[in-house]
């Protein structure tokens, strides 16, 4: 809950809380470990992190098909402990889809529908709609078989949505799909969350999908939350050197707080580096993780100021993105990446001797865990 | 150019030795099938109506006489009760094991498994025992005062012991449709507000009918030939077509007239495969 402060905005009431969940199969290891969260109405979060951090299984707690081992989901003050993954009104989208093979794409899409008493008049109605909103009118009597990848996200899409879920969880809805349409499905689902302002949850090892998508990411680690946060400020200031290296590209040091000189940090083998103080996660001494993105460095000029944190960087290769290009290479032996972006200047080359460096506000101090 | 150099390697030899090679590989199996199944079946057809003289009078009588036709329609009748029993027992077992994966859906699995790998006689003759004047379930009847029923050499027996050896090819062949539908759709039918039986029924009960229909139609054609089992736990009145196969040529050495019988029963399963192949395909009989 404490986390729900952190995104910085005004107080709106909790649609569904999360209190210390706890998941074990094992009874010795927990998979989700005491996960604490708050969901405005409305919102759309992403639940990232790499496989067996336990994202999943809160989404499937969440959906009812996991038991808790501890803690209390409440959906709109309610616990929904007490019912059923039938009883709950919550819409899920599966990876693989699970589409009926056996029925349309439209029968597919009146199945809740049916399975909830809707009037008749009503269900072919709202299926027909529902089938509009993801742009598949034209496919309505097609077997799942016979439509695409990206259609048949968009069948599951509409059927997770057509009888207004209270919740919309998406289970890496998009990792069978390639790049392209990936983006394109990405884009649609923005879009259809802007249209009808559904609180979703989304499940994803993507960083991509989490930074484009989200209100908020939420950072899953071994079983618990290392932040939660919207996508730039996880990118910006990660709460640790997990959430710093899971998600962009990153420089991490090592750095030793001087005490006795408040803005300055000592980098071993490279030396003293000015820090912003602003970001008030600078402990007065001991020793921190000073992050700075590879966008951040950039190759010094003599119009730069002595301002900039400056040292050597020897180029040992380059990776050339096209629109960016990523040097990597070593300073005084430490390992260091910078991204140019566009054309990269001449003197950008293999084997080449650079002074480069990057202004204190751009580097983020984390605390040691 | 470069299409004919590569051509000419060595590497790829023309398509016709290739095939040469296939051939010579197929002609062993196909001998022994020629030899030992293609020959003796054309020589049951060609006895069928040339013993003792030329004439089709062996399947008139066949469908005339009311003896004959009896052993036909209890055949047919025997069939289908062996088949939907075994469907009955199967398809909860075959469930159980494709839905739970656990301690419970192994031993299962294996108990049909040993039971499938069991010769058929053996269990046969193990329903001889149980079911026997000194076996369990007499003794049974025994402790309780009762004069056990009659229950060895019964149309219930046979049924019974068919029963138990066509178990695990039905659930094999509703296994191998049911461990192939995604599990996740019974939690996607929960999701969209279905309950358990409901889920059930309209979402895994319809994607399983395959494996029903191949189970189905596996037990009963195997089923419409069987021998040993009625012979040795049923009753003569309850005669399968088999058995008056036997009895024709053991007994009366009337070769013609068992031929006879034997291409009814063969034409009557060809006639099921090809219905079967018409509206399933062959290939998936065995998933």
């Amino acid at each position: 809950m404490s986390f729900d402060a952190s995104a910085g905005r005004a107080p709106t009431p909790v649609y569904l809380r999360l209190t210390d969940v706890v998941k074990t199969y094992d009874g010795r290891t927990n998979a989700v470990d005491g996960v604490s969260l708050d969901i405005r109405r409305g919102e759309f979060i992403t639940f990232l992190g790499p496989s067996g951090s336990g994202k999943t299984t809160t989404l499937m707690m969440i959906a009812g098909f996991e038991a808790l081992n501890g803690g209390s989901i409440e959906l709109d003050g309610k616990d929904l402990a007490r019912s059923r993954p039938y009883e709950r009104n919550i819409g899920v989208v599966f990876q693989n889809y699970a589409l009926f093979p056996h029925m349309t794409a439209l029968r597919n899409i009146e199945f809740p529908l049916r399975m909830r008493h809707f009037p008749k008049s009503d269900i072919k109605k709202r299926a027909e709609q529902a089938l509009a909103l993801v742009g598949l009118s034209r496919f309505a009597d097609r077997h799942p078989r016979e439509l695409s990848g990206g259609q048949q996200q968009r069948v599951a899409l509409a059927r997770g949505l057509v009888f207004d879920p209270d919740l919309l969880l998406l289970d890496e809805p998009l990792g069978a799909l390639d790049k392209n349409l990936r983006e394109q499905m990405q884009v649609e689902i923005k879009r259809i969350h802007r249209e009808i302002g559904i609180t979703t949850i989304y499940v994803t090892h993507d960083q991509t999908e989490a930074m484009t998508m989200s209100d908020r990411v939420a950072v899953f680690s071994g079983g618990k939350l290392a932040q939660v946060a919207p996508p730039l400020e996880v990118y910006n200031r990660p709460a640790n050197r997990f959430v710093g290296e899971f998600i962009g590209d990153s420089n991490f040091f090592e750095a030793d707080v001087d005490p006795k000189r408040p803005g300055w940090v000592d980098i071993p083998a490279i030396g003293p580096v000015r820090v912003a103080e602003d970001h008030g996660r600078l402990p007065s001494q001991g020793t921190i993780d000073l992050l700075v993105r590879p966008e951040r460095i950039k190759i010094l000029t003599a119009n730069d100021g002595d301002h900039m944190n400056a040292l050597d960087m020897t180029i040992d290769a380059l990776v050339h993105y096209g629109d960016s290009v990523l040097a990597i290479g070593t300073s005084r032996g430490r390992p260091l990446r910078m991204r140019v972006a566009g054309t990269p200047p001449a003197e950008l080359k293999e084997g080449a001797r650079l002074r480069v460096g990057w202004a204190p506000q751009d580097a983020h101090a984390v605390a040691r865990s | 150019m470069t299409a004919t150099t590569i051509t000419d390697t060595p590497r790829h030899r023309p398509l016709e030795s290739r095939s040469a090679a296939a051939w010579l590989l197929l002609t062993p199996g196909s001998l022994f099938l020629i030899l030992l199944f293609v020959v003796p079946i054309g020589y049951v057809l060609l006895l069928s109506f040339t013993e003792p003289k030329v004439s089709l009078d062996h399947f008139r009588r066949i469908f005339t006489t009311p003896l004959y036709t009896s052993v036909m329609i209890n055949t047919f009748r025997t069939s289908l009760i062996v088949t939907l029993s075994c469907l009955l027992l199967g398809y909860p077992l075959a469930y159980v094991i494709a839905r739970r994966n656990d301690a419970v859906s192994l031993i299962f699995l294996t108990l049909v498994g040993l039971s499938f790998w069991t010769g058929f006689l053996v269990r046969t003759y193990a329903w001889l025992v149980i079911l026997g004047n000194r076996g369990p379930v007499a003794a049974t009847f025994g402790v309780l005062g009762l004069e056990p029923p009659q229950l060895l050499f019964t149309s219930f027996s046979s049924t019974l012991g068919m029963v138990n050896i066509l178990l695990p090819y039905m659930v094999f062949a509703l296994l191998s449709v049911m461990k192939k539908i995604d599990p996740n759709h019974m939690r996607a039918a929960a999701s969209l507000g279905a309950p358990p039986t409901a889920a059930f029924r309209t979402v895994f009960l319809p994607q399983s009918l395959p494996g029903v229909v191949n189970g189905s139609v596996l037990v009963f054609t195997v089923c419409l030939g069987f021998y040993v089992t009625p012979i040795l736990l049923g009753t003569p009145r309850d005669m399968m077509i088999s058995q008056l196969i036997n009895q024709q040529i053991e007994e009366l050495l009337a070769w013609g007239f068992a031929a006879a019988l034997a291409v009814v029963l063969l034409a009557v399963t060809s006639f099921l495969m090809i219905l079967y192949n018409r509206f399933v395909g062959l290939d998936r009989l065995w998933g």
